[in-house]
């Protein structure tokens, strides 16, 4: 059961098949608030709010569609309750047309290309430029690890982060994806933004 | 302004990497098996260790023509192992660009006196350790994740377990006291150790390694505080490798919830026969190579 009337009481679910669930986990503690690894769809109904991390699409893809109906139950989930997704997190939100391997949740409307930037020689740390109506702008510091690209976006999308002219995060309704980590560097802003 | 090729970037991959599976694989099927498995990453090699140490004689650095298509065939990152000290194979890999250098000591050994500096590579390197020193040497030198060495190729779990368990009693042996004394005895700087202290854990992630068979074996290195499993000859060298290699991954996600442990044990078919410690001489051992 949720309870609406606890506004305080807002626990945030952090997918934990595979990757850097752990990091996430310790912003949300940083940031005073209430988290939970999720690892069955059933686990979502005490949460209202929920991050999918970084880590292999692949994998973390093959783990969810080994427990039926809980890529659809994130999907549902996401009707009423933020998702933030970064890398891999942002891969599974998307659309992905053409791929044999990961098909996406089709949560954002945003197409992206995975490993866009090429192997881990190419991987890199930047500063990346935040603007949006509903915050100052600012510049925070991410990795890019064998990071996806956003190819396009559709019309209901806004772009919030920007790297070099290039769109590296997308806001769509309550949603937030993003191409790199800004959880290496310890940024929390994003996190705030998505689940305040 | 842009970072490339700093030890973050290297760090950060290790990251992504934790709570997973490592494969051991020989060619582009076994890769792609593994990856359907569920594998973070494969580790492209031309023999498993248990076949090295079979047909003894010296095994180097794989074929890169094997290496680059499995590389091609999948888009989980792909790692290959360099001989311990053996920097020329290490820069052969790096302008293959494999996404990670294991500076390993199922290879035979290059340079029994130092291993290679590998802070100037722009790609990571994740090496084996025994012990606390061992791993604090390699992580000096550059090394981005860090392993169990086990015994390789035993299906054996016993090393790995001693590797692991010597490393967390080494941290946690650690006080203000002996941090110059075992700074010393470790052969690193001081900083290194202190960091250890402080933060109760390794400055890079801690993977476990070394004789890893069935589920329950990669639930037990979990526990003891590994962050992600290297599979080697345990996979392919069970007669039900797709199985096997979808069960350890299960077991992994899971490690701490015995039922799903339970679930991915059954019906599994034969794991490898393994060995036992008692019939490997200590020049027969792999983890003895290197220090």
């Amino acid at each position: 059961m949720k309870s609406f009337l606890i506004e305080e009481i807002k626990l945030i679910g952090v997918l934990a098949l595979q990757g850097n669930f752990q990091s996430h986990l310790e912003i949300l503690n940083q940031l005073g608030k209430t988290s939970k690894e999720i690892k069955f769809s059933k686990e979502l109904d005490q949460i209202e709010g929920l991050i999918i991390p970084g880590g292999e699409s692949t994998t973390i893809y093959n783990l969810l569609n080994r427990e039926k109906n809980f890529a659809r139950e994130i999907k549902s989930f996401s009707r009423s309750f933020p998702i933030l997704g970064t890398c891999a997190g942002l891969i599974l939100m998307s659309k992905i047309e053409d791929d044999k391997i990961v098909k996406s949740l089709n949560i954002l409307d945003v197409l992206v290309e995975r490993n866009a930037y090429g192997r881990q020689i190419n991987s890199f740390s930047a500063s990346i430029q935040l603007k949006n109506d509903s915050f100052d702008e600012r510049l925070i510091q991410g990795s890019f690890i064998r990071a996806p690209k956003i190819i396009s976006y559709g019309e209901d999308t806004e772009p919030f982060a920007f790297f070099q002219n290039e769109v590296v995060g997308i806001k769509s309704g309550k949603h937030i994806g993003i191409t790199f980590h800004p959880e290496i560097f310890q940024e929390t802003f994003i996190h705030e933004i998505c689940f305040s | 302004m842009i970072n490339k090729d700093t030890f973050r970037e290297k760090v950060a991959l290790a990251e992504m990497l934790k709570g997973g599976v490592i494969m051991d694989v020989t060619n582009v099927e076994q890769a792609k098996i593994a990856e359907e498995s569920g594998a973070v990453s494969v580790m492209a090699l031309e023999r498993i260790p248990s076949d090295i140490r079979a047909d003894g004689g010296v095994a180097r650095m794989s074929n890169p023509q094997m290496i680059k298509e499995i590389q091609e065939n999948v888009s989980i990152p792909v790692m290959a192992k360099c001989r311990i000290g053996h920097f020329a194979e290490a820069q052969v890999l790096e302008a293959l660009e494999v996404d990670f250098i294991d500076e390993s000591e199922v290879l035979t050994i290059a340079d029994e006196e130092a291993h290679i500096l590998k802070h100037p590579f722009k790609i990571p390197f994740v090496c084996g350790a025994r012990n606390l020193g061992e791993a604090l040497r390699r992580i000096d030198e550059g090394a981005a994740m860090i392993r169990t060495k086990g015994e390789a190729g035993s299906g054996n779990i016993v090393e790995a377990v001693r590797h692991m368990n010597m490393i967390n009693k080494q941290i946690f042996e650690l006080t203000e006291n002996n941090l110059d004394e075992k700074a010393s005895e470790f052969r690193v700087p001081t900083d290194l150790v202190k960091y250890v202290l402080q933060n109760k854990k390794l400055p890079v992630p801690n993977f476990a390694a070394g004789g890893i068979a069935t589920p329950a074996d990669a639930s037990l290195m979990m526990q003891l505080g590994a962050e992600t499993v290297f599979v080697g000859s345990g996979i392919f060298k069970s007669s039900d490798p797709l199985e096997r290699a979808k069960s350890i991954v299960h077991a992994v996600t899971h490690y701490k919830n015995s039922e799903e442990v339970l679930k991915a044990s059954y019906n599994l078919k034969d794991a490898m026969k393994g060995i036992l410690m008692s019939d490997l001489s200590e020049d027969e051992k792999f983890s003895n190579r290197g220090d």
